[in-house]
């Protein structure tokens, strides 16, 4: 069946089919019961499965995600929203060195399947600390898988597969994109989790992009069509593990890449994709790779969020860059 | 509904404005000292108000009222003087406004225009902090400082000081909060850690936080706790008083539970109809701040129609001004946000402000873009 929905509604859609589906599903966050989440993500769910599998927890990050390590270790599928990006820090400690290596710390005897999931990145006109794309450090992390759709049918698929995973998920949800709109399909069957999607075929260049940005990089490609250049975007959805050969089968055939995010540079998941760029796709390079990111500054007051966020000006900018090298 | 106040519970004004004595506490403030709590009240709720208005109208991205907690705000800060320190969390707009921080300068950061733009050693009132219950260690940090700067414990108690830091209810769930508990207490700071319990956060009530009364949850740590009415001014202030003195005598730390209500939304982005009942609502609203300090002082005849004129018109003043300030608010340059990162500036960082200096003129500069 194919339903028009926001990202919101197919979150939400695809939150209540896995509780549906797995009675070891639970939910767990900061005013996600009676609120339905301050984004409404949660919305109507406590009404329909109950405070025992939707939790509304204390504040506390670092609780939420400790005592869901602990659920997980008594077979349940926590799922944990995190309220925005910028309060996951206190569960960083959990998330990094227990949640991330439990499976190794067992010798592979014991599996954590938690699901982190944080409304991410900017746009949204929000005072500091919500707009924060804190990506890389979880992508730099081994034993932490970390996706983030991009449109409501990915967001309604990857939400079920992220919990049917028996790795923990950080699952990034670019909450500027939250009230776009999409077809849903709720039967067909989905890409795996984490493997790319080429969202629009193209031959002269390749951008690489996630999250928030793959809208920006389709309109920025078709701006791009208009004066004859014929881009290729990649919507990378899975930043670890990364599906190199999605980026490698692509860049050797355009042998120009672009990626595209709005975490700041240095150290970023574009250094990580370049890097395995020039590993792969050497000599089929016509270009360097090029970055379109966020600067290397701490995300800045509202007024001047549009200066930091990569938009269409900028990929064209870049994409111009790379066709004249 | 949300608990009601234990037995231990510092009251000096009751909500019908009669005055209660309380065998520790005492307020030994004058006439003019409750006048003046009043119209520090007043003043704080109309610029509040004011905030609220100026977001409805686009002005603002976000506001996060002090409604209805006006007295524990103001009657902490009354008792604040060089050299102590507050450590405010981002409601605090009564203790900022008393420690005298420009109120237009507290609006930049809900408007989006800087990040916070006053002077925190000047006013001594520190930077909002916008990640729940980490300002906790900064303020022991502080007063550990303190301690060490040799403004504690000396003979004359006008060279000594201390910190207070504001946290929520909510914020007693994090692990900061309790680990600023056992520093405090294990180091014997200068510090007194005022929680406001406005019963909410967001939407979570007091009971997920804290089973027991929050007041008893400092004990384990080492730290007495104290439970005041934190809807009367007198009762706050005499409580902050005596914890205050305590803690620049060099007796240690104190937490204050100001027992209170926010009255409004958590930010002008909550809708808390989702939440909570309208009857809760109006039983604080009859345990308003402001009007039992009215009741009391009309009662002695110690409140006439000159002086609520004039403090009206001091409000409306107050609230011309944040407006047409709030309008004036420059926009910020984004360049100049690279100069903040760094003491001093990398120069791969120089270069990307370059990089984004040229790539804005590419769009002014006719040769490039043709």
């Amino acid at each position: 069946m194919s339903t028009t929905m926001t990202m919101a509604k197919a979150l939400n859609a695809g939150l209540r089919r896995a509780l549906e589906a797995d009675p070891k599903v639970l939910l767990a966050g900061e005013d996600i019961g009676k609120l339905g989440g301050v984004f409404r993500i949660t919305e109507g769910l406590l009404a329909d499965f109950g405070p025992d599998r939707v939790v509304d927890s204390p504040l506390a990050e670092s609780g939420i995600v400790g005592t869901a390590i602990g659920l997980a270790l008594r077979g349940y599928r926590p799922v944990v929203e995190i309220q925005f990006d910028g309060f996951v820090w206190p569960a960083f400690d959990q998330i990094t060195s227990q949640l991330s290596r439990l499976r190794f710390r067992s010798m592979g005897r014991l599996s954590v399947p938690v699901v982190v999931r944080i409304p991410c990145g900017g746009g949204i006109g929000a005072i500091e600390h919500h707009s924060e794309s804190p990506e890389a450090y979880f992508a730099h992390t081994p034993g932490l898988t970390v996706v983030s759709p991009s449109n409501p049918l990915d967001a309604y698929w990857m939400i079920q597969q992220a919990i049917a995973s028996d790795d923990p998920v950080i699952f990034l949800e670019p909450k500027r994109r939250y009230h776009e709109k999409g077809v849903v399909d709720t039967e067909l069957e989905p890409l795996p989790l984490h493997q790319a999607r080429v969202v629009k075929t193209g031959e002269d260049a390749t951008l690489l992009t996630y999250g928030p940005l793959v809208r920006t990089c389709l309109e920025a490609a078709a701006v791009a069509q208009d004066e004859g250049r014929d881009l290729e975007v990649i919507d990378l959805r899975s930043l670890s593990p990364l599906d190199d050969a999605a980026i490698i089968e692509s860049v050797q055939r355009t042998g120009r890449a672009i990626v595209v995010h709005e975490a700041s540079r240095s150290g970023g998941l574009g250094a990580e994709v370049a890097a395995r760029i020039q590993e792969r796709c050497f000599y089929h390079l016509e270009s360097p790779v090029l970055r379109v990111t966020g600067y290397d500054i701490p995300y800045p007051p509202a007024k001047v969020e549009a200066k930091f966020l990569p938009d269409l000006d900028r990929v064209l900018d870049a994409v111009d860059r790379a066709m004249a090298a | 509904m949300t608990a009601e106040p234990a037995e231990d519970f510092v009251q000096l004004l009751t909500p019908q404005g009669r005055r209660i004595e309380h065998p520790t506490f005492s307020y030994d403030g004058d006439e003019d000292a409750v006048r003046s709590a009043l119209r520090q009240m007043v003043l704080a709720r109309r610029f509040d108000t004011e905030a609220t208005a100026l977001q409805r109208k686009g002005e603002l991205g976000l506001w996060a009222s002090s409604l209805g907690q006006e007295a524990a705000q103001v009657g902490s800060a009354a008792v604040l003087r060089a050299p102590d320190e507050a450590v405010p969390s981002y409601r605090e707009h009564a203790v900022a406004l008393g420690l005298g921080v420009d109120p237009v300068d507290m609006l930049k950061t809900f408007r989006g225009t800087a990040m916070i733009d006053w002077d925190s050693r000047a006013t001594r009132c520190h930077l909002y902090s916008f990640v729940i219950g980490t300002q906790t260690l900064h303020a022991v940090g502080m007063a550990m400082g303190m301690q060490r700067d040799g403004l504690v414990g000396n003979p004359d108690p006008a060279d000594n000081g201390a910190a207070i830091v504001y946290f929520g209810d909510g914020a007693t769930s994090q692990g900061d909060v309790s680990e600023s508990f056992v520093f405090a207490a294990s180091y014997k700071a200068p510090v007194v850690l005022f929680c406001q319990n406005n019963q909410w956060a967001i939407s979570e009530p007091i009971s997920l936080q804290s089973t027991i009364p929050l007041y008893r949850r400092s004990e384990g740590f080492g730290v007495p706790g104290v439970r005041v009415d934190g809807n009367d001014v007198l009762a706050v202030q005499a409580v902050t008083q005596w914890a205050m003195e305590r803690a620049r005598r060099g007796d240690g730390p104190t937490f204050i539970e100001a027992f209170t209500y926010r009255m409004g939304a958590h930010t002008t982005s909550d809708d808390p109809t989702k939440y909570r009942e309208r009857a809760e609502e109006q039983s604080w609203r009859e345990r308003d701040p402001i009007e039992r300090v009215r009741l009391y002082l009309r009662d002695r005849d110690a409140l006439d129609d000159a002086f609520e004129n004039d403090l009206a018109a001091e409000a409306d003043e107050l609230a011309e001004r944040v407006r047409a300030g709030c309008a004036a608010l420059p926009e910020p340059r984004f360049e100049d946000l690279f100069a903040n990162v760094y003491a001093d500036t990398p120069a791969a960082l120089a270069e990307q402000r370059a990089g984004y200096l040229a790539y804005e003129a590419s769009f002014s500069d006719p040769e490039v873009s043709a």
